[in-house]
C-alpha cells in the first residue's frame, strides 16, 4: 500500500497524538505528564497545518505550547517536588474508567463511522490574515466583533480574577 | 477531501483524544494533572471544529474561528485554575483532591 506524502503526515500526528495524550494521563512522573502534553499539543498544530489553517496552527503553538504548558511546568515547580511519583492508581478504579471509557469510544466511534458525511464541494476560502482581521471586527454577517468582544471582557476578568485569588491574603 | 484522508480518521483521532482526557480527569488525583486533562478534552474539540470547518463547510470560517474563542477561554482557564492551585498549596501544602475537603467555614 502507498501512501501520498500527506497521508504519511497524518499516520504519524495521529500516532503522536494517541500514544502521547494516553503517556499524559498514565504517566506518574508529572513533569513528564506536562512533557508529553506539550508534544501532544505541537502535532495538533501540524494537523491544522495540514488542514491549511496556518494562522490557527501558529495560535496553537504559541498560546497552547508556548504559554500554557510554561504556565502549567512552573505550577509544577512551585507545588510539588520533580523526583516524587504518584503512587500507583487503584486497579478498580483504573480497570472501571477505562471500561467506562472504552465504551464511550465504541459508542461515538458507531455513531460516526456510520453517519455519512456530505462533502461539500464549495470553492475553498482562502485563510489570510487580511480576512481574518476584517471579520474579527466586522458587525456584518458572518463577522465576529460580538464574541471577539466578550473574549476581550473574558480576559480583562479572569486576569484581574488570577491576581486577587493568588495574592497572599492576610493570615487566616 | 484533502489528499485522500476521508473526514473520519480525524474524527477517529479527536475521539481517542477526548476519552482519554476523561479516563485521566477520572483516574488523576492531582490538580494539576486533572487540569492537563481537561486541555487534552479542549484540544481534541478544537481538532473537531477545525475539521468539520474544512471538510464540510469550506466555504466559511466558523470553525476556524469558534477555535481561536476556544483556545482563549482554555488560556484564561488555565490561568485562573493555576492561581487557585497555588492558593490551595499554600492552605493545605498539598493539591491532592482527596486531602482538600475543606472549605473556610
Amino acid at each position: 500500500m502507498e501512501f501520498t506524502g500527506t497521508q504519511l503526515m497524518f499516520i504519524i500526528f495521529s500516532a503522536i497524538i494517541v500514544i502521547f495524550s494516553i503517556l499524559t494521563v498514565t504517566s506518574r512522573r508529572i513533569l513528564r505528564a506536562a512533557i508529553y502534553l506539550l508534544f501532544v499539543l505541537i502535532s495538533t498544530a501540524g494537523i491544522y497545518f495540514m488542514l491549511n489553517y496556518q494562522f490557527l496552527a501558529a495560535v496553537q503553538l504559541g498560546l497552547y505550547a508556548g504559554g500554557i504548558i510554561v504556565l502549567i511546568i512552573f505550577s509544577i515547580l512551585l507545588t510539588s517536588h520533580i523526583s516524587q511519583k504518584f503512587e500507583k492508581v487503584e486497579w478498580k478504579k483504573s480497570v472501571f474508567s477505562a471500561i467506562a471509557v472504552i465504551a464511550g469510544i465504541i459508542v461515538t466511534l458507531t455513531a460516526v463511522l456510520n453517519y455519512q458525511f456530505e462533502a461539500n464541494n464549495a470553492i475553498t476560502q482562502e485563510v489570510d490574515m487580511n480576512l481574518i482581521g476584517t471579520k474579527l471586527l466586522s458587525y456584518d454577517r458572518g463577522g465576529y466583533v460580538l464574541p471577539f468582544e466578550v473574549i476581550s471582557i473574558l480576559l480583562l476578568a479572569s486576569m484581574i480574577g488570577a491576581i486577587v485569588i493568588a495574592k497572599k491574603g492576610k493570615k487566616v | 477531501m484533502i489528499s485522500n484522508i476521508p473526514i473520519h480518521y480525524f474524527l477517529v483521532v479527536s475521539t481517542i483524544m477526548f476519552f482519554v482526557g476523561i479516563y485521566g480527569f477520572l483516574t488523576r488525583r492531582n490538580l494539576i494533572t486533572m487540569l492537563m486533562s481537561v486541555e487534552l478534552i479542549l484540544n481534541s474539540v478544537n481538532i473537531n471544529f477545525v475539521v468539520f470547518n474544512r471538510y464540510l463547510y469550506p466555504d466559511g470560517l466558523h470553525g476556524h474561528f469558534f477555535s481561536i474563542f476556544v483556545i482563549a477561554v482554555a488560556a484564561c482557564e488555565a490561568a485562573v485554575a493555576i492561581a487557585i492551585i497555588i492558593n490551595i498549596y499554600r492552605r493545605f501544602t498539598t493539591i491532592n483532591v482527596e486531602d482538600v475537603s475543606e472549605m473556610k467555614y
